[in-house]
């Protein structure tokens, strides 16, 4: 499972942060999203989807 | 045609109108005070579209005032203080690409990490207003508003000492029901109070975050500083008093908050789901026509959205009028959705994260000093709450 971010919509809510937090940070600048592991590693595909569920700007995909 | 349901049956309930609106659907045409037509939105999916979509605008002038008592007001405040429409900073009713301007200033100081960064600091606070409490207290004065005020103050660099000021001008603002004449005052006031603020940053920079926005014009900074100042702290508050007022008339869910930790995070979710404080609003304007759900929409027409019946809407939330510190409460809509979902969310977690049990930990024997009938509960202003908390232990 690839992920898809695209700084320009995200809005740093920080809920893909919160949510699974091994796969994705906030850069320190902006707080926009930052996929530290793609593809996703196994056993945390739930917790990825949860995040791009949760996303309120549509910023990231799978 | 429906107005816009205020009266509530219980004070931890949404009115019950919200219920019976949603059964038929979960969007609804509403006549508004000034005799506009438009929409309410009571259900999940509705809400949670409406707001992902930047066809519809938060632009004030925009929209019309579901509110019958906002509604007079606000057509006197625009008419006395017509340079006050404009308001240069107040990034959360601007659209995209004015928004995301301010917006991207800003949320590198609310990261998930840089929040995290200020637990030990929340604690602190939070102990050392624990350490002041004696019985009876007023839960409120003494702890909800306190502690994140506190916190603001630090973060954004305001003195706290300040803080009768900004506390009486924020409540005025806030207020539902004040006449025109205190709400201009108010905001002259706390307008007055923040411009000199901004004069004493730029004579002399501190490391808050204010400083850190010198770039920006005053009027700009003006309407920044206002917006997080006023939801940095009353936010908060007022989920800390109803949140405590709601676990102890649920004493189950207040054992659990107090004794397992691991209940902790996911009850924070469940009492903002709940409780959802944002109650009269917000709205938004179709900027063109849409479709949502079915309901045709027309370019010009206010929606506006009742959170509060979104987060009880059983299409989404199994059971959604009991209060479960153990169910999943993720995808709540109580900091809203979309590009305006809330800047200060992961502040407001934390806060309440360690605020909640500390303060149950401290005072295992924490109970109402009056009749739960007898709590003043804020149904008066926009952001619901309890005025005051009578506790003894
Ligand atoms: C439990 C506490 C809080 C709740 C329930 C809450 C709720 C909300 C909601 C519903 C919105 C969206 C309004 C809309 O879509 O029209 C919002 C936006 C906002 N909130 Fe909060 N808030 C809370 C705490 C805070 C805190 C602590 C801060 C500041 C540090 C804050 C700052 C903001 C700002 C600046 C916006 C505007 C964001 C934008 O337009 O992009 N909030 N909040
Ligand atoms: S949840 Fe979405 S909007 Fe928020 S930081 Fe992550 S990608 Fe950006």
């Amino acid at each position: 499972m690839e992920i898809k971010a695209d700084t320009d919509v995200c809005i740093g809510a920080g809920m893909c942060a919160l949510t699974a937090p091994e796969v994705f940070d906030q850069s320190e600048e902006e707080g926009t999203v930052v996929v530290l592991v793609s593809p996703v590693p196994e056993g945390q595909e739930a917790l990825v989807r949860r995040a791009v569920q949760q996303c309120p700007s549509g910023a990231i995909s799978v | 045609m429906t107005t816009f349901p205020m009266r509530r049956q219980r004070p931890l309930d949404p009115p019950d109108e919200f219920g019976v609106l949603r059964e038929q659907g979960s969007m609804h045409r509403m006549t508004y005070p000034d005799g506009h037509e438009g929409w309410l939105v009571t259900g999940y999916g509705a809400a949670r579209a409406i707001l992902a979509d930047n066809r519809f605008s938060n632009r004030t002038e925009l929209q019309h005032q579901a509110i019958p008592a906002r509604a007079a007001i606000a057509e006197q405040f625009k008419a006395q203080m017509p340079d006050t429409n404009r308001q240069p900073g107040m990034f959360l009713r601007m659209d995209p690409p004015e928004h995301t301007r301010f917006r991207k200033l800003l949320t590198g100081q609310f990261t998930v990490r840089r929040m995290k960064g200020l637990e030990p600091r929340i604690a602190e606070i939070t102990e050392e207003r624990l350490d002041t409490m004696t019985a009876p207290a007023d839960l409120v004065e003494d702890f909800a508003l306190p502690i994140p005020s506190l916190v603001i103050c630090e973060l954004l660099g305001v003195p706290y000492e300040d803080r009768e000021t900004f506390q009486r001008d924020s409540a005025t603002l806030l207020s539902l029901d004040g006449d025109v004449g205190s709400l201009i005052a108010a905001y002259q006031d706390l307008a007055g109070y923040l411009y000199g603020l901004i004069a004493k940053k730029r004579a002399q920079p501190d490391e808050a975050l204010l400083s850190g926005l010198l770039d920006l014009e005053d009027d700009e900074l003006l309407g920044v500083a206002f917006l997080l100042l006023i939801a940095g702290h009353e936010t908060t508050a007022n989920m800390l008093g109803l949140g405590t007022f709601a676990l102890l008339t649920n004493p189950a869910q207040l054992a659990l908050m107090r004794d397992d930790p691991s209940a902790v995070d996911n009850g924070v979710e469940e009492l903002l789901r709940y409780l959802t404080i944002i109650h009269a609003g917000p709205g938004r304007a179709a900027l063109e026509d849409v479709e949502i759900d079915g309901h045709q929409i027309k370019a010009g027409e206010t929606v506006t959205i009742s959170l509060p019946s979104a987060n009880r809407d059983p299409a989404h939330f199994e059971a959604p009028d009991r209060l479960d510190l153990t169910r999943s409460a993720t995808g709540h809509l109580t900091f809203g959705h979309g590009i305006h979902q809330c800047l200060g969310q992961q502040l407001a977690r934390i806060e309440m994260r360690i605020a909640f049990p500390a303060l149950l930990r401290r005072f295992p024997g924490l109970r109402l000093a009056c009749a739960p009938s007898e709590v003043p509960m804020r149904s008066d202003m926009a952001i619901y709450g309890v005025h005051r908390l009578p506790v003894t232990w």
